[in-house]
């Protein structure tokens, strides 16, 4: 075999002084880094640096190190570009990767700063006072229509409330992920999570497997180009359903499952031949158009009662004009997902230079409905790179309805963002389908994980309120008065509808 | 957008972009809206009395009940409204002005004679008062909407008002209307209340409903234009507070077409009550619940068919909630509703003495104003005081209005000639 040119990125430096020579490293690694011959030998470069082994190493023995091979400087030419070439000589294929754009692209949610009161009004302790997360998903009336009882109160005229509206205890849902991309377990743990918090996860592209049926208020239903795991029951047991259109990680561009991930469970649930590839076609092949959309949502929800369907896209150039027509087809909400988005596997040109950031889709997204008087018909979920509570907050402050988490999710199950997704040999048993990995999450754990990091963030989102002076969301959302900018081009800030920080 | 129609027939060189609002005053003179481009912010008193017998009070009354809570302001803005003060006009729509200069007079008026049909223009009745200085030039005008172009325009009398009064603020240079409504009007200025008061002459007039306002800006210069009341049509609303949730009540009331030129809390609490009021025809108590929203722990207690409502009317008019300390006065020609914030942040006390329904910031006002009252209390966050004038068209469900149970009744005449305000 011809020599590669691509050197290991880490270096795996095992302290053998104090290794216990136990194998646990060797049983571990999901990468086939070790090899044991009396002590375990590492090969550096099958190392993805996810940490499996050294949080499980007995000994504390292991440390993975980059691998400090110097190149000659050469701001054109950065090293994974020379990495790029190098690999495509040999392979000539397209570079696959997984998780989201890692790319140094200016992040706006890091340039916006929050408001807090001072004494013209008085902020509020949360731990003292009502603080109010509660949201309700999906399309309402411009106005409340009410009729007398005639007992001196009153009751909704018919069709005027809020009654196909999904509530959600706190405005952050679990994002998208398809059983197939991801394991039964991770399914399960996101479906408990999402029940015990009053919230929804998202079967993703790839149907729902009978063990989340108990869980079925909690989900959100996916419809993608694929059409896996569709049938009117699916339809019909979820809380919502949603049509794919598009994913911020790889806008345009469809999905292709292996058939080694496609075992006997996966080939049930998506209703496809055990073994073979599960290929999303890039566009829905009966969406050619948004007259088309709004026929397949019709279609969906004569199918299912009128329940609310939702629309998610990947966040592009004229993204407020292809959200104001999804709202205008009928859409019950908008899923925006931004560049930064997560993904089981995407190719890397197009992950990393396609779309654009999900605060400036927010912003232009909900200026435009505004504009058009037509936010109430839908909702905003925004997606793309939630990291933390601020982002959260900033999120809504721009004009999100509700956040949806994914790789912040995973992250909350073990995932260590090796950017492995699409080996299909994840070490903490997240995006595999190897039995021996897949058990490593244990729902009930993975459950408890996942509720602590909603919940520490809806604390977070509570004392960012208070010292806002408010006690509910709503009066958060799309409060753009209460962000400022700093160091944003005025351009930006514009879009944005967000001051400069100083005014 | 629908006040395009009309806006399509003004004179295009005397329309600024209003998208950059932000900047410093372009032209000679500024607008009165770019002397407050930034959000106000301040701490205030209110009053608020109603005679639901519709007898009639001297505007001496308002004045004392705000003389005696002189140190929640600070001088500069206070300001007062009273309805039923126009017996002579009653069907006429009532355009209080103040105007910068003399063109900005011709421009409003140019506007009046080619949308309008006028009844009576006149200045408005002013004396000398020490302490008063700076007045603009003010003009009432008593008028309806020439019938052609409310034809061509397809919109109700009360509509092309609405719309003619956000036309003049967001366009036409230098002029301002104070108030717009019918049988009602506004008197408002740079001052102490007392002062403006006098300066109105205020004791000529008689009204069933009378609100006052003295206000304490922190962060602008105080200028005629922002002292309280605001007002769109005979609505008109005093507010102490400030309303966290100026950001998104504002891009929610745009989406109505509204504008919030004046960057205050309290013009946005004006256009949100007369969104859920006149255009969404929402019973007051609900436009209450919808403004200062109960808690969801409270709603999921309701019983189902009035938590249904209670929980559309949040989700709905989610964005319009205000949230933050304040308690408001909102008159009208059928009465008044006083409310307090969902947590009770900022003082509201209310009293009744038979068929008078009064409120006040501070207890002392009502002591002063009141001789004998039957009841004083201090209604709890989010609850309404909602007083009704008997035969007065009353967008108030009768149902709800306040019972004998809660107020007792006894009738107890006003004085009828009222101290003499004294002005520094």
């Amino acid at each position: 075999m011809p020599i590669s040119l691509i050197q290991p990125e880490f270096k795996v430096h095992i302290d053998y002084d104090k290794c216990h020579k136990c194998g646990r490293c060797v049983q571990q690694c999901g990468w086939s880094v070790y090899s044991f011959n009396e002590r375990p030998i590492p090969d550096d470069s099958k190392c993805r640096a996810c940490h499996r082994c050294v949080t499980y190493c007995p000994a504390h023995c292991i440390t993975i190190k980059k691998n400090d091979l110097a190149l000659r400087d050469n701001a054109n030419w950065s090293p994974s570009l020379r990495q790029g070439v190098w690999r495509q000589a040999e392979t000539g294929g397209v570079m696959l990767t997984g998780m989201g754009n890692d790319k140094p692209y200016l992040s706006i949610f890091d340039h916006l700063l929050l408001d807090a009161c001072q004494v013209t009004n008085p902020s509020i302790d949360p731990l003292r006072e009502p603080m109010e997360l509660r949201t309700y998903l999906g399309r309402k009336p411009s106005a409340v229509e009410v009729t007398s009882d005639g007992n001196g109160g009153f009751r909704l005229a018919e069709g005027a409330g809020v009654q196909k509206n999904i509530k959600l205890d706190v405005p952050i849902i679990f994002s998208p992920m398809s059983y197939g991309s991801v394991s039964l377990p991770v399914h399960r743990s996101l479906a408990m999570a999402a029940e015990r918090l009053g919230i929804l996860m998202n079967t993703g592209e790839g149907g729902l497997h009978a063990d989340l049926y108990p869980y079925a208020d909690n989900v959100i239903v996916q419809v993608a180009s694929g059409r896996f795991g569709v049938d009117p029951e699916y339809l019909n047991r979820g809380a919502a359903v949603e049509i794919k259109v598009g994913q911020g990680a790889k806008p345009g561009i469809g999905g292709h499952l292996p058939g080694e991930k496609i075992n006997r469970e996966v080939s049930e649930t998506r209703m496809i031949p055990q073994g073979s590839d599960a290929i999303s076609p890039a566009p829905h092949h009966d969406i050619y158009s948004i007259e088309d959309l709004r026929q397949l949502i019709y279609s969906i929800k004569e199918a299912t009662d009128y329940k609310p369907v939702g629309v998610k896209i990947a966040a592009v150039h004229n993204v407020a004009a292809i959200a104001s027509g999804i709202v205008r087809a009928g859409a019950d909400y908008v899923y925006l997902d931004g560049f930064r988005g997560g993904t089981g596997a995407a190719p890397q040109i197009i992950r990393d230079h396609i779309g654009m950031p999900i605060e400036l889709a927010i912003a232009a997204v909900d200026q435009r409905l505004r504009d058009e008087g037509i936010r109430n018909q839908a909702s905003i979920i925004a997606a793309g790179s939630i990291r933390s509570s601020a982002d959260l907050a900033k999120a809504i402050a721009l004009g999100a309805d509700v956040v949806a988490i994914g790789s912040a999710a995973l992250m909350a199950l073990g995932c260590h963002m090796c950017q492995g997704c699409h080996t299909g040999s994840c070490s903490w048993g997240l995006t595999t389908q190897k039995p021996e990995l897949t058990r490593r999450v244990d729902p009930e754990w993975g459950a408890e994980r996942l509720t602590n990091l909603v919940s520490a963030w809806s604390h977070e989102l509570q004392e960012i309120l208070g010292a806002l002076g408010v006690n509910a969301v709503e009066s958060l959302r799309g409060s753009r008065e209460r962000l400022r900018s700093i160091g944003l081009d005025e351009q930006t800030g514009r879009i944005l509808g967000v001051k400069p920080a100083g005014v | 957008m629908r006040y395009e129609p009309l806006l399509e027939r003004m004179p295009t060189t005397r329309i600024p972009s209003f998208t950059d609002r932000e900047g410093v005053s372009r032209g000679e003179r500024p607008r009165y809206a770019e002397e407050a481009p930034f959000k106000i912010h301040g701490g205030c008193g209110l009053m608020g009395i109603c005679d639901e017998s519709g007898s009639l009070m001297s505007g001496q009354v308002p004045i004392r009940a705000m003389a005696v809570q002189r140190d929640r302001g600070n001088g500069l803005g206070g300001g007062f409204a009273g309805y039923g003060i126009y017996p002579e006009f009653p069907d006429h729509f009532c355009f209080h002005m103040m105007y910068h200069d003399l063109r900005a007079k011709e421009d409003a008026e140019a506007l009046f004679d080619r949308y309008f049909q006028v009844d009576l223009a006149e200045p408005m009745p002013t004396r000398p008062v020490k302490g008063i200085a700076d007045a603009p030039l003010l003009w009432r005008y008593f008028l309806n909407p020439d019938p052609h172009k409310l034809d061509e325009a397809e919109m109700t009398p009360e509509d092309f008002v609405v719309h003619s009064v956000m036309l003049i603020n967001s366009t036409v240079d230098g002029a301002f209307v104070a108030s717009s409504g019918k049988n009602m009007g506004a008197f408002k200025g740079v001052g102490f209340p007392e002062e403006i008061g006098h300066y109105y002459l205020l004791e000529e007039y008689e009204g069933h409903t009378w609100v006052g306002h003295n206000r304490f800006p922190t962060n602008t210069p105080g200028w005629w234009g922002g002292a309280h009341p605001f007002t769109l049509l005979d609505w008109s609303i005093v507010h102490n507070g400030e309303i966290s949730s100026y950001g998104i009540n504002s891009r929610y009331l745009e989406q109505f077409g509204y504008k919030c030129t004046l960057g205050t809390d309290t013009e946005v609490a004006a256009y949100l009550f007369d969104l859920m009021l006149r255009r969404h025809q929402l019973p007051i108590e609900l436009a209450c619940k919808a403004l200062a929203s109960p808690l969801w722990s409270e709603i999921d207690r309701m019983p189902e068919p009035e938590a249904e409502v209670m929980r559309s009317l949040r989700a709905v008019y989610g964005p319009g909630m205000l949230n933050g300390p304040f308690a408001i006065v909102l008159g009208f020609n059928g009465g008044m509703v006083a409310l307090n914030d969902r947590i009770k942040l900022r003082p509201l006390v209310a009293a009744r003495q038979g068929s008078i329904v009064m409120v006040a910031s501070e207890e002392s006002a009502i002591r002063e104003v009141l001789d004998a009252p039957d009841r004083v209390w201090a209604p709890k966050a989010g609850e309404p005081v909602i007083a009704t004038v008997a035969g007065n068209g009353s967008p108030v469900h009768s149902d709800l209005h306040l019972s004998a149970d809660e107020v007792s009744c006894a009738v107890t005449g006003m004085p009828e000639t009222c101290e003499t305000v004294e002005v520094s």
